[in-house]
């Protein structure tokens, strides 16, 4: 702390004793749940999956939350300052569609299966091989994104306020490893409901007082084409063309590589956020969660795009990459939310965004610790290792776990810290290991003649074409041209391309190795794939009770806001 | 949601939160109300604190009632 008070000095504000009131009291918060929340996880089904029992909206609040981290909040207000309004796409398109998908024909099998994990679903379906290929590969991605986390909340600590970087990422890893230790995934989902709360309190302010100070949404867009481009106000008509739109991509990449396949790997097969789903207390419950999620989710961009845009309009000064900011002591296009905070919030205001921007850095951290918790001591430790401890020995085994997750998740925030870009590295991350995912599990779930040799080499061809696409690009730039089809391509338009020719290859691989292989016998696929699986419907109840309904009410909305943004 | 039966319910926890940050913020922005600062924030006249601050502690005030732990 003293540390953190001597370089206060250079901060880009100073906090007032009751902003650090607001602070404290938050940190004070999460600990008392922690240790309130101690004595209800003592066993495995506790520790794990919370025991099972959320109602839709905990789970559905809990499912958005763990998506609400470092990458939500400053990176992609960050991005829209880069890049404008498309960064939406990754809200609406890049979110809604494949949240709908998993709440009305992915849930009932995962569900159903009671698997404890998405590598738990591809045991039961492919079997052993494919299980642990998965788990290792989302083990080495959580802690991974955990690091990301870290690194993004003690940078924006550092420029907010002039903390220390090494004081924030302790603390801030101190606390998280204390509530997830006590609780387990009912801690940190109880934290993630209470950082959506916070996060809406304290960012809210900043699209209201920002859109008064414009002049509105259209006086917005007037200065921000004068400052930038048109280009950047518009969400589909500049995808014409590669070089057209700021962000260098075609409208092919946007639908195919973000809607089809990486959201759909992403809030499909990413067990951080499934997790939260899986400790639904019924089917139906499971199934309107991801609902509740895609609803918030359509306006996240409010807190998140929009600063990031006004921003563009009506900061003084101009933002730059990363590498530029750090070289010029600049500021980078990631500075922006914290920059629009300090432009209207005063003293308590200013507290509680700073806290919701803490909580959602330590619930992106805590859900990452949580999620890798439960896949190391599930589907690596129990099934590889000591095949048979008893129930109170994994809960100690996750205990432990969560204490050494979190300190791999500080390690590799120091590696980070040299990173040019959080966002592009956490996208190449995304590409690497999720889309090819989605490929083998979707196939797994619908199509019953994949076998298990076909699922295991997919998965493990898509990873490796994925890792080298990456690679290849990496050593020879000119390569985008194939990759992504344009030399104009920015490195997030390489990512949806990449993850499009990994999900390509991981089908073709399973479909061609299934082909050639033994299929399963029905029998061995009832509760896994479709057409072996009776889902139980939801009878009884008024229209306005069934999933399918605000499936539909959801998917109306998603179509107009597009419309609208045209 | 509560769990396990007769815990305290997360919606307390929510609405506690709310109702602590939104009178901290609600004061801090009388304070400034009536002590202008020498370097004020942008639309400071708008004086966001008081009524962003009330609107909390509304909120807040009626989860925690609602869902207080006696209440069951």
């Amino acid at each position: 702390m003293m540390l953190a008070l001597v370089n206060a000095s250079s901060s880009l504000v100073h906090l007032a004793p009751v902003d650090m009131v607001i602070i404290a009291f938050y940190f004070l918060l999460v600990i008392a749940i922690g240790f309130y929340l101690k004595g209800q996880a003592n066993t495995g089904e506790d520790f794990f999956m919370a025991g099972r029992e959320m109602t839709a909206w905990v789970a559905g609040l809990s499912f958005l939350s763990a998506n609400l981290g470092a990458l939500e909040l400053m990176g992609w207000a960050g991005s829209a300052y880069q890049y404008g309004i498309l960064a939406t796409h990754w809200y609406w398109i890049g979110a809604i569609p494949a949240m709908i998908f998993l709440a009305l024909v992915m849930m009932p099998f995962y569900y159903i299966s009671k698997t404890h994990s998405v590598p738990g679903y591809l045991k039961l379906r492919f079997g052993e091989p494919a299980r642990a290929l998965s788990a290792v590969s989302f083990g080495f991605m959580t802690v991974l994104m955990s690091g990301v986390n870290m690194f993004a909340m003690a940078k924006v600590m550092q420029i907010v306020l002039g903390w220390d970087i090494n004081f924030s990422i302790w603390v801030s890893s101190i606390t998280v490893a204390v509530y997830v230790t006590l609780g387990g995934l009912r801690s940190a989902i109880f934290n993630e409901v209470l950082q959506f709360f916070l996060i809406w309190a304290g960012a809210l302010l900043i699209p209201i007082l920002g859109l008064y100070e414009a002049g509105g949404w259209s006086n917005l867009k007037v200065l921000i084409a004068h400052r930038a481009s048109e280009q950047y106000v518009h969400m589909w008509s500049t995808l014409g063309h590669f070089n057209t739109n700021p962000m260098g991509i075609h409208w092919t990449g946007i639908v195919f590589g973000l809607g089809a396949i990486i959201s759909m790997g992403y809030w499909t097969t990413d067990f951080l956020v499934v997790q939260r789903i899986l400790a639904a207390k019924d089917l139906r419950s499971a199934e309107m969660a991801p609902i509740i999620g895609a609803g918030f989710k359509m306006m996240v961009p409010i807190i998140v795009i929009l600063p990031g845009l006004l921003g563009l309009g009506l900061l003084p000064m101009k933002l730059v990459p990363e590498s530029v900011a750090v070289a010029t002591h600049g500021y980078s296009y990631n500075d922006v939310l914290p920059l629009m905070l300090a432009r209207y919030c005063g003293p308590g205001l200013l507290g509680l965004g700073i806290t919701a921007l803490i909580a959602g850095f330590m619930s992106g951290m805590a859900g990452n610790v949580s999620a890798f918790t439960t896949v190391w001591t599930y589907d690596i430790y129990r099934p590889l290792i000591n095949p048979k401890g008893s129930d109170s020995h994994y809960v100690s085994m996750g205990r432990w776990t969560t204490v050494i997750g979190v300190l791999i998740s500080v390690g590799t925030a120091y590696l980070v810290m040299h990173s040019a870009s959080i966002m592009d590295y956490v996208q190449a991350l995304f590409s690497f290991f999720i889309a090819p995912l989605f490929g083998t599990v979707v196939l797994g779930m619908l199509w019953k003649r994949a076998t298990g040799p076909g699922g295991f080499w997919g998965l493990l061809c898509g990873t490796v074409s994925s890792v080298s696409m990456w690679a290849w690009v990496k050593i020879d730039p000119t390569a985008l041209r194939y990759v992504a089809l344009s030399p104009d391509a920015k490195a997030l338009a390489q990512d949806m391309y990449q993850a499009l020719w990994s999900f390509l290859v991981c089908v073709t691989v399973t479909v061609v190795v299934s082909m050639l292989t033994k299929p399963k016998p029905d029998s061995e696929l009832v509760g896994l794939v479709y057409g072996q699986t009776v889902i139980p419907r939801v009878v009884g109840v008024p229209i306005y009770q069934k999933p399918v309904f605000w499936a539909a009410v959801v998917g109306v909305i998603f179509v107009i806001l597009n419309i609208i943004f045209w | 949601m509560t769990t396990h039966g007769r815990t305290v319910s997360i919606w307390f926890f929510i609405g506690f939160s709310l109702l602590i940050n939104g009178l901290l913020i609600f004061g801090a922005g009388l304070y400034e109300y009536a002590h202008k600062p020498e370097f004020p924030v942008v639309l400071f006249d708008l004086h966001a604190g008081v009524w962003w601050g009330g609107l909390l502690t509304l909120i807040g005030g009626f989860y925690t009632w609602h869902y207080r732990p006696s209440g069951g």
